[in-house]
């Protein structure tokens, strides 16, 4: 098993960092999943049991300017990993002004991702700063688990508001209540709800796009971020 | 003891104090002839910071009053000083002058600050009478010294999270300089990230160290000392010597220096392959009592303060070796130990000093004064 890569771009870095910081914040553990065109960040707890579970997709060429692996075996060409988002996250905040990052794998006192920071210097020589994040291998036996989920049947499907103002609206709600109602429509009005013993607080959102998709039940809240380079597939289930 | 401290020089007093308080909860003031000098030691005695601020800091100094000859030494809380100074940024702003007295008929520290628009604050500090906290070291003695800008410095250590407890700084192949996050014995090993910056020689005024060198010392406690010498743009010295001996952090300029003697772990291995992984450290065990002389008062004084004349250590059973995991690439090894050694005070009376008063080191275990 091998992996190397490494980024030179500053954009193409501050992009990765946001994906990690990201992924930090939804999951305290995942699973790193490496394959020659893609890396995904997975978090696959059993919904039905009432964890939520994430997928992340990343084309690796719309980020590492070198990028390197070999998988458990030439058929299974791939690499699973059980990481700590967090550690990758701090390791990336030392790379704010970097000019080189370096991703490995490597076998210390146990198996580690190394991230290898190349910082500018007044000498003449760099200042490197080195992670060394464990990490665990997952064996192929396991591999199944992670399989992406299925776009799966739902009632209704519609496009967000605008992040930002959609944000705002749950920060503040945040503090009045533990859980939100969420009721949609195909006629793209939905509506943020709570309810608490004191007050109602309902915020309307109307003319949201219906993306044209089959319509079946479902109990699970299923949220699709698309980007140019990135996907990300958060899942929480529904607690009525 | 009376001193005015006036302009800009009050937010430097400010810092000092912030620094102070990283390490100790008692401040110690020792008005000298060469300046005011205030000291701290942490409660396990493994850390030791004194700032001294010569004559010329001060608008006004004055040691102690004529009649007396001696100057008033006292201690007072950490806490209240540094309440007198805890926004350092209205310090700047509003401050314009203050004056430290100490006054023994009322038993208080009196700080005034003499504010802009007419405000002055007084605060009255209660202090306890006590015996110079003096700590044995001597940056000559060190054969290692590290040399840089404290910004050098602050960058060097900015990788490392803020809770991070101690790191190991040395010089490793190709004389780079290393400082690398140092995993504590209960950290799980299997979960816990490894951090290291590595420096080039250059980036440094002065590197007298080999390769191979290296102290693993507490990193919460250098910060206090870093961020103010950071903050007054100052060069950093650290000296030091091998693994177990302390190591003396210093800074000075014209009108003032600062030293924090830290102690550090006996055995501290920068590897450059591997992390640093404890292993079979030998520990000292003597235990030397000796004192500067049999006077009944020394004695007790060392009560006070640890007195040595060697290397003195507190004695300790080496802990049992723990066995890792069974993985080929895991050595089993010696959990760190956690404890530095206690630093080495020196015996405040001069052999031909007496002790003019009762001793004041019974005072110090009674109830404080109101």
């Amino acid at each position: 098993m091998r992996f190397r890569a490494k980024i030179v771009d500053l954009g193409c870095l501050n992009h990765f960092t946001r994906v990690s910081n990201t992924i930090s914040k939804l999951a305290k553990t995942c699973t790193l999943r490496l394959s020659p065109d893609k890396l995904y960040f997975i978090l696959s707890d059993k919904v039905a049991n009432g964890g939520v579970s994430m997928w992340c997709e990343l084309g690796q060429g719309n980020f590492f300017d070198e990028f390197q692996m070999e998988g458990v075996a030439a058929d299974h060409n791939e690499i699973y990993l059980e990481l700590t988002p967090e550690n990758l996250s701090r390791a990336l905040k030392t790379a704010q002004n970097a000019k080189t990052v370096k991703i490995k794998l490597t076998n210390k006192h146990c198996p580690c991702l190394t991230v290898a920071v190349e910082l500018p210097s007044l000498s003449s020589s760099s200042r490197i700063v080195t992670h060394d994040i464990p990490v665990g291998v997952i064996p192929r036996k396991l591999w199944t688990d992670f399989r992406e989920p299925t776009v799966p049947d739902f009632d209704v499907s519609i496009y967000l508001p605008v992040l930002k103002t959609m944000k705002s609206v749950v920060e503040r709600m945040k503090n009045l209540s533990s859980h939100v109602i969420i009721e949609a429509n195909l006629k793209g009005e939905m509506n943020l709800k709570i309810e608490t013993d004191l007050v109602c607080i309902t915020t309307h959102f109307k003319d949201l796009g219906n993306p044209p998709w089959d319509i079946v039940h479902n109990r699970i809240v299923h949220f699709i971020l698309l980007h140019e380079d990135v996907s990300l597939q958060y899942f929480i289930p529904a607690l009525s | 003891m009376k001193c005015l401290v006036t302009g800009g020089n009050v937010r430097v007093l400010g810092k000092a104090a912030h620094s102070l308080s990283r390490i100790g909860d008692e401040l110690y003031l020792e008005p000298l002839e060469d300046g005011l000098s205030l000291r701290t030691v942490n409660a396990s005695r493994s850390a030791f910071a004194c700032f001294l601020f010569a004559p010329l800091f001060f608008q006004h100094y004055q040691a102690s009053r004529p009649p007396q000859g001696q100057p008033p030494r006292c201690k007072v809380l950490m806490k209240s000083f540094l309440s007198v100074f805890r926004s350092l940024a209205a310090l700047e702003k509003t401050v314009e002058r203050c004056c430290i007295a100490l006054s023994t008929e009322n038993s208080r520290l009196v700080i005034q600050l003499h504010c802009k628009h007419g405000v002055t604050k007084t605060h009255n500090l209660s202090f306890q009478e006590c015996e110079s906290l003096q700590a044995v070291f001597d940056p000559a003695l060190c054969p290692h010294l590290l040399r840089a800008p404290a910004r050098v410095l602050v960058e060097a250590v900015s990788p490392f999270s803020p809770a991070l407890s101690e790191v190991t700084l040395g010089v490793s192949r190709g004389r780079r300089v290393v400082f690398r996050s140092y995993l504590e014995e209960d950290t799980d090993a299997a979960r816990a990230m490894m951090t290291e910056m590595s420096l080039s020689e250059e980036e440094f005024q002065q590197l007298q160290a080999q390769e191979g060198a290296s102290i693993t010392f507490c990193l919460k406690e250098f910060r206090g000392l870093l961020s103010f010498a950071e903050s007054a743009n100052l060069l950093l010295n650290i000296h030091f010597d091998v693994p177990g001996r302390p190591a003396i952090f210093s800074i000075e300029d014209s009108l003032l220096d600062g030293h924090f003697v830290l102690a550090t772990l006996s055995q501290s291995d920068l590897c450059s392959q591997e992390p640093c992984r404890p292993g079979q450290g030998t520990h000292s065990t003597t235990h030397l009592d000796d004192f500067a002389n049999d006077d009944i008062d020394s004695y007790m004084i060392a009560m006070e303060t640890t007195v040595s004349e060697g290397a003195a250590v507190t004695p300790r059973t080496p802990s049992p070796v723990s066995e890792e995991e069974a993985e080929p690439n895991v050595v089993p090894g010696t959990p760190p130990l956690k404890k530095f050694r206690s630093l080495f005070f020196g015996s405040v009376l001069a052999p031909t000093e007496s002790p003019s008063e009762p001793n004041p080191v019974l005072a110090e275990d009674s109830e404080g004064e109101g």
